[in-house]
């Protein structure tokens, strides 16, 4: 167990690893996405009230599950940045934070595709979509944070705490935007959540879920092998790479 | 003469160190007499909200029906805005003379004395915006059984903003320009506080019962001061470090 | 008191590192620290004394190899003078967030006028001079009685009269049994035995 720990703290080793894992995972990612896609493209009843639009939820809905769970990917490795005094925990964290937000900003920008046909109007102050947006904020502040520190080593410290405070708040921040909404919602828009899914829609939006954890975790270990680079850049390690690509 | 522990180090010096209570009492009390010797400071927030809430008027018209359905969030949004802009100035100063070093190597715990730094802040700032609100919030014809309310949700959420703000600061402190980076930090995280100040005062001018937001509000806070001084604690060492 | 070199030191730091900007300032750095002992840390501009002084004093936390203990909670004082503005001298002591005792009045005034800032007790720090700041700021030397001293250049801009009673206040520090780490410039005139670290040659004598 400790060795383990104790190499994943180390650079060259985690760099090597993750490229391993991105020779298997990558090709892996494709087919699920690529299979994943066409099943629920072409393969699956339209909706009886929104017809084809709805297909949209095969991004929409991946991309917000784990625009999510790469926050709380997120704040762990903060935590353990911050009690460990792990340098890659940081490394992870710095690696995360720009792949959750794009993943927050492709589940808002479907979502507003999708808002158009369904309910007429690009955007609307719904629950779900107001919690997405200030998670978006909640990963543009940790960026933000982390881009105007020059000492990165204090920058990943500082971007921990943010992350871990961000995760206490995310479940008051969903439950304060629930209530709020419920207290708010105007009768007009009709939601279609009352419906239970079909399995014929269902096991292709499983399937892309999990191509989407999987796509995450490419851009996170491709994250991680830059950051690395950039960090290490001055170590000998770096530089024997460097001449070996430089050579090809 | 006062308390005092002594604690006796290895080498038979007398090493006599405040209690950590009466610690935070001389740090609450510096930080009041220094806010008291530059009044403006206390002045500023507060000439901020009045000028804020009069921008709304001018901009929504002076219909009384229509500013009085958007008295609650006018209010409640000046209030948060007034204690961003204060919350920046926390640590700044005394990050910039060195004491912030000083603070970070006393023997007491930093979760305590950072508290009493917000307890501070809030009792300049949250406070007094709180006892002012009622007065703009009949400018904004709110009407009279909802300043209770107003006056307590206020109370209560200055406080959970207080110790929130100070996290951002904690963080920023050490960088030449926080200003705008500190309200892209905490303001997602002040978003639960005006839902609940506002829906209080939103219940209670419709004669719903505004109890159970302030108890949400006073549980905030109670999770807050549990908290928030951790991560500032945390947040200050690293800004003395970078 | 008795006071042997052979207990337990005050400060140890061992094996210190430190890198910056890809350029190695000290490797392998370990020292002790006993009461009894001044340690002048030297070096050139950029050589890292702050750097280590911050290690030592617990500041740096992150971002260099080795470890420091510190068994007793030490006085640090640094480049900036920690003496707010709006207050006056008297109240920068007594309400210091350093977390130091409570001091009288007359302990107060004492250590303030062992430094020349007699009559200076009550005005607004404000109106002080940068060098009656840095004054203001040693007077926690005359107040406290931790045994552990960090000194990170506390003769700058002290006029003479100002270094040589501080000077003799380290001495007679040490002679108690006390023990000061300290960076400065200029060689010391202090009765008592002076270590020093050269962080250019890493020498330890």
């Amino acid at each position: 167990m400790w060795t383990f720990f104790h190499k994943l703290g180390s650079p060259p080793w985690l760099y090597a690893i993750a490229g391993t894992i991105l020779r298997w995972l990558v090709p892996i990612t494709l087919i699920a996405l690529v299979a994943g896609m066409i099943w629920g493209l072409l393969f699956t009843p339209p909706d009886f009230r929104q017809g084809d639009s709805y297909r949209i939820i095969y991004i929409h809905v991946p991309a917000a599950v784990v625009a999510l769970a790469g926050y709380y990917v997120m704040a762990i490795a903060g935590a353990i940045s911050l009690i460990w005094r792990m340098k890659m925990a940081d490394v992870v964290m710095r690696a995360a934070a720009p792949v959750g937000a794009a993943l927050t900003f492709i589940a808002l920008l479907t979502g507003a595709i999708w808002g158009k046909p369904t309910w007429g109007t690009w955007w609307v102050w719904d629950a779900r979509i107001t919690s997405m947006l200030i998670l978006l904020f909640l990963y543009l502040g940790v960026v933000a944070l982390y881009e105007s520190f020059d000492n990165k080593e204090a920058a990943g410290k500082a971007c921990a705490v943010l992350s871990l405070v961000g995760m206490v708040n995310i479940p008051i921040v969903y439950k304060s935007v629930d209530w709020w909404y419920s207290l708010h919602q105007p009768a007009s828009i009709k939601f279609t959540g009352e419906s239970t899914i079909d399995p014929s829609m269902l096991y292709p939006l499983l399937l892309m879920i999990a191509a989407f954890y999987a796509l995450f975790t490419c851009c996170l270990l491709m994250n991680i092998r830059a950051e690395l680079l950039q960090r290490e850049s001055r170590t000998q390690w770096v530089k024997k790479i460097a001449s070996e690509k430089g050579a090809d | 003469m006062q308390r005092q522990h002594p604690q006796s180090c290895s080498r038979g010096c007398l090493l006599s160190v405040p209690h950590t209570g009466q610690f935070c009492a001389r740090v609450l009390r510096r930080q009041l007499l220094l806010a008291v010797r530059r009044p403006i400071e206390i002045g500023n927030p507060l000439l901020f909200f009045a000028i804020v809430i009069v921008l709304f008027p001018l901009g929504l018209g002076p219909s009384p029906e229509r500013l009085v359905s958007f008295a609650p969030g006018v209010l409640w949004i000046t209030a948060l805005l007034s204690n961003l802009l204060t919350s920046d100035a926390v640590f700044r100063s005394d990050f910039d003379d060195g004491s912030l070093e000083q603070l970070i190597l006393a023997p007491q715990p930093l979760f305590f004395s950072a508290l009493a730094y917000i307890l501070a802040h809030w009792l300049t700032t949250g406070l007094l915006l709180a006892a002012v609100s009622p007065v703009f919030a009949l400018m904004l014809n709110l009407p009279v059984s909802a300043l209770g309310a107003l006056f307590v949700s206020l109370l209560l959420g200055t406080a959970v903003l207080s110790l929130l703000g100070g996290i951002g600061a904690a963080l920023t402190v050490g960088l030449k320009r926080g200003g705008i980076l500190i309200s892209l930090l905490i303001l997602p995280l002040y978003m639960p506080v005006l839902i609940f100040g506002t829906a209080a005062v939103q219940a209670a001018m419709t004669g719903a019962p505004s109890g159970p937001y302030l108890a949400i509000l006073g549980a905030m806070l109670s999770l807050a001061i549990a908290l928030a001084p951790l991560a500032i604690a945390t947040g200050l060492k690293v800004s003395i470090d970078a | 008191m008795p006071i042997s070199v052979n207990d337990a030191p005050l400060l140890a730091a061992q094996s210190l590192g430190l890198v910056r900007g890809g350029r190695e300032l000290f490797h392998d750095l370990s020292v002790e620290v006993y009461g009894g002992q001044l340690w002048q840390i030297e070096g050139a501009n950029g050589a890292g004394k702050t750097s280590l002084m911050r290690i030592l004093c617990g500041l740096s936390r992150y971002g260099f190899e080795g470890k420091v203990l510190r068994p007793v909670t030490p006085l640090y004082l640094g480049h900036q003078t920690a003496v707010k503005a709006l207050l006056s001298p008297r109240e920068n002591l007594q309400w210091h967030v350093s977390g130091a005792g409570l001091y009288s009045d007359d302990q107060v005034d004492d250590a303030l006028a062992r430094l020349g800032l007699r009559g200076y007790e009550d005005v607004p720090s404000h109106t002080l001079s940068a060098g009656q700041h840095r004054r203001v700021n040693l007077a926690r030397l005359f107040l406290s009685d931790a045994c552990l001293w960090l000194l990170d250049e506390p003769f700058t801009a002290i006029d003479k009269q100002g270094v040589d009673e501080t000077q003799s206040l380290l001495a007679s520090h040490v002679d108690g049994g006390g023990a000061v780490v300290m960076t400065s410039h200029q060689a010391l005139q202090v009765s008592c035995n002076v270590n020093t670290l050269n962080l250019v040659q890493g020498v330890v004598s």
